[in-house]
């Protein structure tokens, strides 16, 4: 499935928020996604994407 | 959803203070009524750093009635690329004195509450209950989540921001009206994943793009003005120089702050954050060695392998001579296995110990059962054996 990926459009052969961010990262850990313009909850990763979904994946950073 | 003030209106002005904040009075949305909260307001700055310099001098020349100041610190020289609260003659002065004379030398009319401590968990609760509302500028995620869990905690809002080299993110945290810290990120990165801005760097300037912003939402709250930016987060890209929202709500099952919470009080946070992660401190047990200790290796010629796993550019500031350089995530990731000795004894080091703990942990996995690694790093070895050396 074709999903918007932090801008660029991507392939992605998984089904949800959850299996996006492990095919990415190898920590789920201090990561937040957002599915077209809002952030789903990390109780909420086995949600499913749809095609054409603008996908964000933020990382938390220290610094300050 | 606008939301009503923070904070009551003081009885009046005084005609100095009228003068002073004219070009306050005479915008609508904050005229005499907003100026007054303001002055009526208690805000405390966590941290007189990169966030909390333009923070604290905008808040301050703002009008803010009290400002409080939580930082532990000294001024050091590197920390004046970006921490424009501080200056030359600063330099080892507590950054909490420091940057409460700028505060006085901007707007006397401030009064400024010095807090020259550690936050702790033994002093968050009392420190924060004095404040209407709290903003953070500090610099780890140890001292982040005991922000959030304390204003969770105490039902009061506060204003986060987080910088790394061109990219910024700001919200207001406020459980009672939206999400909190957790509800967005619900743990931090492990150990070592995501670098410091000691360890990273920050463009200078990214402080007053990221603090002005919570500097404008500190204001919209006690006032009572706009649209604050509770369950939203503000992500900022220098380089595309784009500013852009995402919508964050209330996660149901957040720990802290969820319909179900398990954290009801303060937690270990070091130990919630992992300084290092467990491999690396069972890998450094009995394979450390001090940086006088190395020294002595290399004056007695002893045949070694001394392997520098910062990055590139930290390389080029300051070395330890002789070493090589061979980045942690290379060696973390398995790539740089075959670069690894097998001849000679592996002797790791890094800024300050902790990535150099993770390289080591990897590479005794990978079979080096006689590497060793260098106690507090390359700042331990200007400390200890040449002070001429520069630090960053
Ligand atoms: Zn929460």
């Amino acid at each position: 499935m074709r999903v918007e990926l932090n801008g660029v459009p991507t392939d992605v052969d998984t089904e949800t928020v959850a299996g996006l961010v492990g095919g990415l990262t190898s920590a789920e850990r201090g990561v937040a996604v957002a599915v077209n313009g809002e952030v789903v909850p990390r109780s909420q990763w086995h949600r499913a994407l749809c095609t054409g979904d603008r996908v964000e994946v933020l990382t938390a950073s220290q610094g300050g | 959803m606008a939301l009503p003030p923070l904070v009551e209106p003081a009885t009046e002005l005084t005609v100095d203070e009228v003068r002073r904040y004219s070009r306050h009075l005479i915008i609508p949305d904050v005229a005499m009524d907003g100026q007054k909260r303001l002055k009526n307001a208690r805000v405390l700055c966590v941290g007189a750093g990169g966030l909390g310099s333009p923070a604290l001098m905008y808040l301050a020349a703002a009008g803010v009635g009290t400002l409080g100041i939580i930082d532990f610190d000294v001024v050091d020289e590197s920390n004046l690329q970006r921490q424009i609260i501080h200056g030359q003659s600063d330099i080892g002065r507590p950054k909490a004195e420091s940057a409460a004379a700028s505060v006085r030398e901007i707007n006397p009319l401030v009064e400024v509450v010095i807090h020259n401590e550690v936050l702790t968990n033994d002093n968050v609760m009392d420190v924060f209950s004095g404040y209407d509302l709290i903003i953070d500028g500090t610099d780890n995620f140890a001292t982040r989540y005991m922000v959030n869990d304390a204003a969770v905690l105490l039902g009061k809002p506060y204003v986060w921001g987080s910088i790394y080299r061109f990219d910024g993110q700001a919200s207001v945290f406020w459980a009672e009206q939206g999400p909190c810290y957790r509800c967005l990120y619900p743990e931090p990165p492990p150990p070592g994943m995501v670098p410091s801005c000691a360890e990273g760097g920050v463009l200078g300037v990214l402080c007053a793009s990221i603090g002005s912003i919570q500097v404008t939402e500190a204001i919209k709250l006690l006032t009572g003005t706009g649209e604050p930016l509770v369950g939203r987060l503000m992500v900022y890209d220098a380089l595309e120089m784009s500013y852009r929202t995402v919508k964050v709500k209330k996660d149901p099952d957040c720990a802290l702050c969820g319909e179900n919470p398990t954290v009801t009080g303060l937690i270990d946070y070091d130990d919630f954050c992992g300084a290092v992660s467990e491999e690396a401190s069972a890998a450094v047990q009995g394979s450390t060695i001090t940086a006088s200790e190395l020294k002595e290796w290399l004056d007695a010629g002893k045949d070694i392998d001394l392997i520098d796993v910062r990055e590139p550019a930290e390389y080029e500031i300051v070395r330890i001579p002789g070493s090589r350089l061979l980045p942690k995530g290379d060696i973390v990731s398995g790539a740089a296995l075959s670069e690894l000795p097998t001849d000679r004894q592996a002797v790791f080091y890094c800024k300050a110990g902790v990535r150099s703990a993770e390289a080591l942990a990897a590479a005794k996995a990978a079979g080096l059962s006689n590497a060793v690694h260098v106690q507090g790093g390359v700042l331990a070895w200007i400390n200890q054996v040449d002070p001429s050396l520069p630090t960053y």
